[in-house]
């Protein structure tokens, strides 16, 4: 076995680019950061039967502790409810049931993503720091009209929304 | 040494292979010009996407799949010194392979099978597209016994000796294969084929999804190793040099195989089915299957600059210009390098656990995979074509320097394609969509990149049919080969010994097992403890 004095040097650049990159996976793991991963399971044909996803529970809810939680459904060829309104800067849990097929959520210029397997839950929480109109896309092949599956989030700074909410606003 | 079984298999392998990769290629460019939205009259979601699905499973199976069987019969017989063995099996393997195509191919073109090349349940294909997939799958299986078998022969009747390197890498390629093709084969024969046939009414999308993902990673790099094949084993004997070292090259092809076997969920990073902690071993581990890429970049740069400098070349960049770029292995050379690079570190961006949320699904992905399959790994098909054609049709190469113009302007087509598509996925665009829709500010950003995405095709598919008509005037040619021979690039050094498990199959299948249980064990086994819910069939 013979390795070249120039390749085992290489070698030791080679492994401590990796180390870095690995590295940066683990700084953000500590911080939290990491792929959505539920593992939890439903039935995609009873969906409007089950108490969350529910039509009449679909949208933006104020948790008792606070905490922002927005149930949607994805099916052909849209997300429901198709517009919601979010504030910026804070956390939000999304929560998504496919009543069909694949469908994949992406807010543009944002990290909010995940697939919506039928079968499964998918949840994401993420943050917005920036308000504006976010276009929500289907970025997984779901049928012929998959183009035209999109449907809109506004974010919103916070005191507006909150002034929204105690109002009684709907979301 | 070729025999005539040989050539003949390797000719009618790339026949096929460069058929379905022209055909491809005019799919692509209409792709391109359908999305664009500037043509009204082209725009339709049915036809755009049976196209995508057509061009996917022609690149990816059939170009792949022929090519690698073509190029095994050469390397084996050539490296080995030895007659093919069992012939019959070889052509029982390319009819199989070639009926399973023509099966796909039907549905696929009458938009029967618009499901992509990734098959997506639970929208349902006709039974047909499956069965064809199948077969063309088992075809291939058939090519991997003859390289284990000849590699074993070999062995018994050398025993100590070092295999040559070109073999060695095809054998550890077929083990590949076999191993990463059980993931989708168990797919397509437990879930979708039933379910296609109306034998059974559901199937778990997410079981559905992590057996693809067993086989959707490794795929790559047994597309990729017989590029590196090339790079390793042609260009620094055809740049007028050595190869820096045959013991590393064995370790890197080692490396690719047992690495690259358990990291397919960095595909599943936004799935919800699959739990964080084993996606972050998925992760880590593709980082590790980094390493021979690394080392592979090494040695075929180290490689290339020995042949510079015995060309004449000083200085610390000198030995670029003195590199033979007229000839078409090692200018093919020279521009995958350059793709690679680029293309592995968007690749890295991919795999990295947190930052996948941002490009995901985008068109970022397409100008990635482009840059590593269509920039790397085809341009170094045409190059072992160039090189070998005329080898196995016994004709001289009509044109050296339309091979170079073919060469070229590829790189330059892959390049105005490629990179418009980064930026689009950084700005969001999702990948497989016929048109944008979107009635959005965000989204009107995205439209002047379409021009450059014409171009780019344009200028691919003049290139595509440039190279069809080299190989087509090659074989037709009356001037005869001189070099009927297949020579492979010699060591800088003699290579000394191996330690006996890097020479050993077993004790590489044993690892490989070792990893699989541990990366797949409990992600496949969940879904038989879980309370799942099935899907029903949809149609598109």
């Amino acid at each position: 076995m013979h390795i070249d004095p120039l390749e085992k040097k290489w070698l030791y650049i080679a492994l401590g680019m990796v180390a870095l990159f690995l590295g940066s996976i683990f700084i953000s793991l500590a911080v939290g950061i990491k792929p959505p991963s539920n593992v939890e399971t439903i039935d995609s044909a009873r969906l409007h039967l089950s108490k969350e996803f529910a039509e009449d529970n679909l949208g933006v809810h104020i948790q008792p502790d606070g905490r922002i939680t927005v149930i949607m459904v994805a099916g052909r060829y849209g997300f429901f409810p198709r517009h919601i309104t979010i504030p910026a800067d804070t956390p939000i849990t999304f929560r998504w049931a496919s009543v069909d097929v694949l469908h994949g959520v992406h807010m543009p210029m944002t990290n909010m993503s995940t697939m919506v397997v039928p079968g499964y839950v998918a949840e994401v929480t993420t943050t917005f720091p920036k308000p504006g109109d976010y276009p929500m896309l289907c970025n997984e092949y779901c049928g012929l009209g998959h183009d035209y599956m999109w449907s809109k989030v506004t974010v919103v700074a916070r005191q507006t929304w909150e002034k929204q909410h105690s109002k009684g606003g709907e979301s | 040494m070729i025999d005539t079984q040989s050539r003949n298999l390797a000719l009618w392998n790339w026949v096929v292979a460069f058929a379905a990769f022209l055909v491809a290629c005019f799919l692509g460019f209409y792709q391109v010009v359908e999305r664009s939205g500037l043509f009204d009259f082209l725009e339709s979601p049915p036809a755009y996407f049976a196209s995508v699905s057509t061009h996917g499973v022609l690149m990816a199976y059939v170009l792949t799949t022929f090519f690698i069987m073509g190029f095994g019969y050469l390397t084996a017989t050539s490296s080995l010194k030895r007659p093919l063995w069992q012939p019959g099996l070889a052509w029982s393997g390319f009819f199989i392979t070639l009926i399973g195509t023509v099966l796909a191919a039907i549905p696929l073109l009458a938009g029967k099978a618009s499901v992509l090349y990734t098959f997506y349940p639970p929208i349902q294909a006709s039974a047909l597209f499956y069965i064809g997939a199948a077969l063309l799958v088992v075809g291939s299986w058939f090519w991997c016994a003859i390289m284990v078998v000849m590699a074993a022969q070999w062995r018994r009747e050398n025993p100590g000796k070092g295999m040559p390197l070109a073999m060695y890498a095809t054998v550890a390629n077929a083990l590949l294969w076999l191993w990463t093709s059980a993931g989708v084969a168990m797919e397509v024969v437990f879930q979708l084929i039933p379910w296609a046939l109306g034998w059974n009414d559901t199937l778990d999308p997410g079981l559905a999804r992590t057996l693809f993902a067993w086989t959707l990673h490794p795929i790559v790099y047994f597309w990729l190793i017989p590029a590196y094949i090339a790079l390793y084993c042609f260009v620094p004997k055809e740049a007028g040099g050595y190869l820096f070292s045959e013991e590393m090259a064995k370790f890197a092809f080692l490396g690719l195989l047992v690495f690259s076997l358990p990291i397919g969920f960095h595909h599943l990073y936004m799935d919800p089915e699959q739990g964080a902690g084993w996606k972050l071993w998925h992760g880590i581990g593709t980082f590790l299957v980094t390493v021979p890429t690394l080392v592979t970049g090494f040695t075929v740069l180290a490689s290339l600059e020995i042949a510079g400098r015995l060309g004449g070349g000083r200085g610390l960049f000198g030995w670029i210009g003195t590199l033979p770029w007229r000839n078409p292995v090692v200018l093919a050379a020279i521009l995958a390098l350059l793709m690679l690079i680029l293309g592995g570190f968007g690749g890295i961006v991919n795999a990295s656990y947190a930052l996948n949320a941002m490009i995901h699904n985008t068109a970022w992905v397409p100008g990635h995979f482009h840059l590593i399959f269509a920039g790397t790994t085809v341009i170094l098909y045409f190059a072992i074509a160039y090189h070998l054609w005329p080898k196995i049709t016994g004709k001289k190469l009509v044109s050296n320097t339309l091979a170079l113009i073919q060469l070229w302007t590829w790189f330059v087509g892959m390049t105005l394609l490629s990179t418009p598509w980064h930026v689009l996925g950084l700005l969001g665009q999702p990948r497989r969509i016929s048109g944008v829709t979107y009635n959005s500010l965000l989204t009107l950003a995205w439209q002047p990149y379409e021009l450059f995405m014409i171009m780019g095709g344009a200028v691919l598919l003049g290139s595509a049919v440039l190279f069809g008509v080299i190989l087509w005037k090659t074989w037709r040619n009356t001037e005869i080969e001189t070099v009927p021979e297949i020579a492979y690039a010699e060591p800088i050094h003699p290579p000394e010994s191996l330690p006996a498990w890097a020479e050993s199959l077993k004790t590489w299948n044993l690892a490989i097992l070792g990893l699989m249980l541990l990366s797949f064990g409990w992600p496949i086994a969940q879904f038989f403890f879980l309370k799942t819910f099935e899907s029903l069939p949809w149609g598109y």
